[in-house]
């Protein structure tokens, strides 16, 4: 039997007002394995903590239990007690009559009974205690960034400037991502090329940077420390060692087909550089429009190429890196407009989206920066804009809000006022929300400087009569319909998960919500975390933001990540999971139940019947399982245990407290 | 025979023996949360800290009736809210299956109980545990399933 000792506090008077501590203190001497049981003023206190010290040497204690205040507030204390004295910090258990019985059961005789219960059940559960040892892993210390938008960047950047290498891998040909459609950016008005070019160029040029674009995540494996990551480097079919990024190739590429960039209201052609600022600014050949790789006619850029660089033979090329930390960063999709019918989204080429105005009043968009509508490229008048397109919709499956429209409508207004004085925009909105340092502000001038109408209500109906857009709605606030002949309608489409967003998820392991943002650990505590340690998300993959929300989550995130790269190794947790190999099955159901994916089943061999023989067990990743315990009950077996609490340690507890 | 002449049998009122697991992320802090608040409840049920509702196994449940508690709460996060993802959804799951296994075996539905109480919901710790006990005094002591003492 193990030599126990108990240790009763007072907490002051806060226990003591209200149990009698002597007395708890007397009855646990009776209880099995107990050889000393004892009660003072502050077990907490420095006095108190030598006290337990000295009698864990003097009676050579295997273990004790401290009846006080919740665990919760002094375990670790206990804990660090017990390991100064030379004891495993994990044979200490507390049991909470301070919070449970003194402070809720103002009758004294029975909260002394309950905290005599709840000592007994400290006892039983200690007897069985063994000593616990965390294990520690080495880490990789490098970081991959998935998405290299503006948080992907800027984490990628802060990562690297802490001094740890980074890959920034974006599945575009050139990083940027939306920032880089934007023209001019709220609340500053600062143009987004100006502000957002240099970033690119110093995270291409950072010497702790490696940029691999045109690239995917193929698989995952590994964990917190040591991902090993299987990566995709797409085919580009231009060498990008011989490319000097002239440009000759894309001069006299023959074949032109709508620019994604440009949100098909320009052209670019088969072999391109998406825009002038592309990094890397060198083209790639994009195989499905490519007159040669569809059927074998062309072959002009080839041909054209000073320096041979152009490379029709060339493959998609499949590699595997370690990482010891990753930071998703993938960002959003505008809402597909044509869900709204109703407004002739999709059909009426007049009725366009933010991101189309963004490219239509850019400088070197495909209007060079003049407003002409995508129809008949006349300069509009009355511009409308409606906001709330694909948020706020119960209806449309979108019930968030997408945060950035509300202001980025205001910067349209105030733009289009500016290259256009003799315009007038009217805005529908169902709320103004500019929650934002410096944003109500602009607001305010939108509405008073820049002459923007703001209507309050919802649009029913936007159609065609001539060259007019009739767009019909309702103003709440005067409770009577309104009706606008506009020349250009924009639609404040919100924000989307990426579409393939859960895809991602699951190869990284981590969770995403009903709609496919992906899940931060803990709303409030752990904003930038996922459930998956070592794992960490960055900008607009998490839910709609804008680009200083973006930003500042992409530093948090890249903090998680250096300092989780600093560390020589990873301590993990000590109370986790352990298979005893000898009944487990293999059947595997620990494995799907582990929301950690802690648990991989593996192959032994060992004797049997005088025989060698395999079999397939489970095998618990120390370093990634957090201790839950949802594989011990899945186990139909009773081989999975969780260490600190047993399936012998809780039983003995069920006994005890029902033993009175 | 009076209970003065019998001295096993104290002249005590009946008090029913409730065991609680308790999550230590969300029920066991509002349990923590009732007593920082002062709020008075009766002393009949006792938490076992685990440290996940999930970690609940059924053998647990079945071991304190066999031993003779009278009911048994477990009690964790919100669905949706665990600490650790989904462990409450196995939880209610299971908690469902085994509800009526032990009413197949006689034992009243109300004598085993679920429920998700936050770390901030001290007030419905305090009712729940209430409650509970109240409900189980007017059951009386459980027989079933019990092993003879
Ligand atoms: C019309 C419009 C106007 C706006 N104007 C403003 C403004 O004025 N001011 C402001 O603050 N905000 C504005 N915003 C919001 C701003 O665009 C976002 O806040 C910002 O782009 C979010 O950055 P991000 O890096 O999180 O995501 P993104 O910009 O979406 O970048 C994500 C990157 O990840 C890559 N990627 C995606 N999936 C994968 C994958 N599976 N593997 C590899 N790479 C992947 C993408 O190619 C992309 O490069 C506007 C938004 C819109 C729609
Ligand atoms: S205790 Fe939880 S985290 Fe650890 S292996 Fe089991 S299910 Fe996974
Ligand atoms: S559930 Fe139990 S028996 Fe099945 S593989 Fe896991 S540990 Fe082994
Ligand atoms: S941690 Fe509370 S139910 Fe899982």
């Amino acid at each position: 039997m193990k030599r126990i000792g108990v240790f009763v506090c007072h907490c002051g008077s806060n226990i003591a007002n209200t149990v009698h501590c002597e007395k708890v203190a007397q009855v646990a001497k009776d209880f099995p394995g107990v050889v000393l049981s004892t009660d003072y003023k502050y077990m907490c206190s420095e006095p108190g903590q030598v006290m337990i010290q000295e009698a864990i040497r003097e009676h050579n204690l295997d273990g004790y239990v401290v009846a006080a205040c919740s665990p919760r507030m002094h375990e670790p204390t206990f804990r660090k007690c017990a390991a100064r004295a030379g004891m495993n910090p994990y044979m200490v258990e507390q049991v909470n009559i301070r919070e449970q019985c003194s402070w809720v059961h103002a009758n004294k005789e029975k909260g002394t009974e309950k905290s005599i219960d709840l000592l007994r059940m400290g006892v039983a559960k200690v007897v069985k205690n063994e000593p616990l040892y965390s294990t520690t892993i080495p880490v990789t210390k490098r970081s991959l960034v998935i998405g290299g938008g503006i948080a992907g960047i800027q984490a990628a950047l802060d990562i690297a400037n802490a001094g740890y290498p980074v890959t920034l891998l974006d599945r575009e040909h050139t990083i940027g991502g939306r920032m880089a459609q934007v023209d001019k950016t709220f609340p500053t008005l600062d143009c987004s090329a100006c502000i957002l070019t240099p970033k690119m160029v110093e995270a291409a040029q950072h010497p702790n940077i490696e940029l691999m674009t045109y690239a995917e995540v193929e698989a995952v494996d590994g964990f917190v420390g040591n991902f090993d990551v299987t990566i995709r480097k797409k085919a580009r079919y231009v060498d990008f060692d011989q490319c000097t990024g002239c440009g000759a190739c894309t001069e006299k590429c023959p074949k032109k087909v709508p620019s994604e960039f440009e949100m098909e209201l320009g052209m670019r052609k088969a072999i391109y550089t998406p825009f002038p600022q592309a990094v890397p600014n060198k083209p790639i050949i994009d195989a499905k429009h490519c007159r040669y790789l569809l059927d074998g006619k062309c072959g002009i850029c080839k041909k054209v190429c000073p320096t041979g660089a152009v490379d029709y033979e060339q493959k998609d090329e499949l590699i595997v890196e370690r990482f010891g930390a990753i930071v998703v960063a993938t960002g959003f999709e505008q809402f597909d407009i044509s869900a709204y019918e109703e407004y002739g989204a999709g059909k009426i080429p007049d009725v366009i989206t933010g991101l189309h105005l963004e490219r239509l009043m850019n400088a070197s968009g495909p209007t060079a920066g003049k407003i002409k509508r995508p129809s008949d490229g006349k300069v509009p008048e009355k511009i409308v804009f409606v906001k709330c397109v694909g948020s706020r919709d119960e209806a449309k499956g979108r019930p968030y809000c997408s945060k950035a429209c509300c202001m980025y409508v205001a910067k349209h207004a105030t733009l289009l006022k500016e290259k256009m004085p003799n315009s007038k925009s009217y805005i529908f909105y169902m709320d103004v929300r500019t929650p934002g340092k410096n944003y109500e502000e602009f607001y305010a001038r939108t509405q008073n400087e820049y002459d923007a109408q703001y209507i309050r209500g919802r649009v029913s109906k936007i159609f065609q009569v001539g060259d007019k857009l009739i767009v019909r709605g309702e103003d709440s606030l005067l409770g009577r319909p309104v009706e606008i002949e506009a020349d250009l309608v924009v639609l404040a489409a919100g924000m989307d998960p990426r579409g393939d967003a859960k895809d991602l998820a699951r190869t990284l392991g981590i969770s995403y919500d009903q709609h496919g943002w992906f899940t931060e650990a803990h709303p409030k505590l752990q904003p930038v975390e996922t459930h998956t340690a070592g794992i960490y998300l960055a900008g607009a993959c998490q839910g709609p933001k804008d680009i200083p929300d973006s930003v500042a989550q992409a530093s948090a995130a890249a903090v998680k990540a250096a300092g989780l790269l600093s560390k020589p190794e990873l301590t993990s947790e000590a109370m986790t999971a352990l298979c005893d190999e000898a009944i487990c099955s293999g059947c595997g159901l620990c494995q799907s139940i582990c929301p950690y994916k802690s648990i991989e089943i593996k192959s032994i061999n060992e004797r049997y019947h005088g025989q060698m023989r395999q079999r397939r067990v489970s095998n618990v990743n120390q370093g990634l399982c957090q201790g839950c315990g949802a594989c011990t009950v899945a186990c139909p077996s009773g081989a999975m245990n969780l260490k600190g609490f047993t399936n012998d340690q809780i039983l003995a507890e069920v006994d005890a407290l029902c033993q009175r | 025979m009076s209970a003065v002449d019998n001295p096993k049998q104290p002249a005590k009122e009946w008090e029913p023996n409730i065991v609680g697991f308790a999550c230590n992320w969300c029920t066991y802090a509002g349990a923590d949360l009732a007593g920082l608040s002062r709020m008075q409840y009766p002393p009949n049920v006792k938490l076992v800290r685990v440290p996940c509702s999930g970690r609940t196994n059924p053998q647990f449940v079945l071991r304190a009736f066999q031993k003779g508690a009278d009911a048994v709460l477990v009690a964790g996060c919100h669905p949706g809210d665990c600490h650790y993802a989904t462990g409450n959804y196995f939880t209610r799951r299971r908690y469902l299956l085994m509800q009526r296994m032990l009413e197949f075996m006689g034992i009243d539905p109300r004598r085993f109980q679920a429920r998700w109480i936050s770390g901030s919901e001290a007030p419905k710790f305090r009712d729940v545990v209430t409650q509970m006990t109240e409900e189980i005094k007017a059951l009386g002591p459980n027989r079933k399933l019990r092993e003879e003492i």
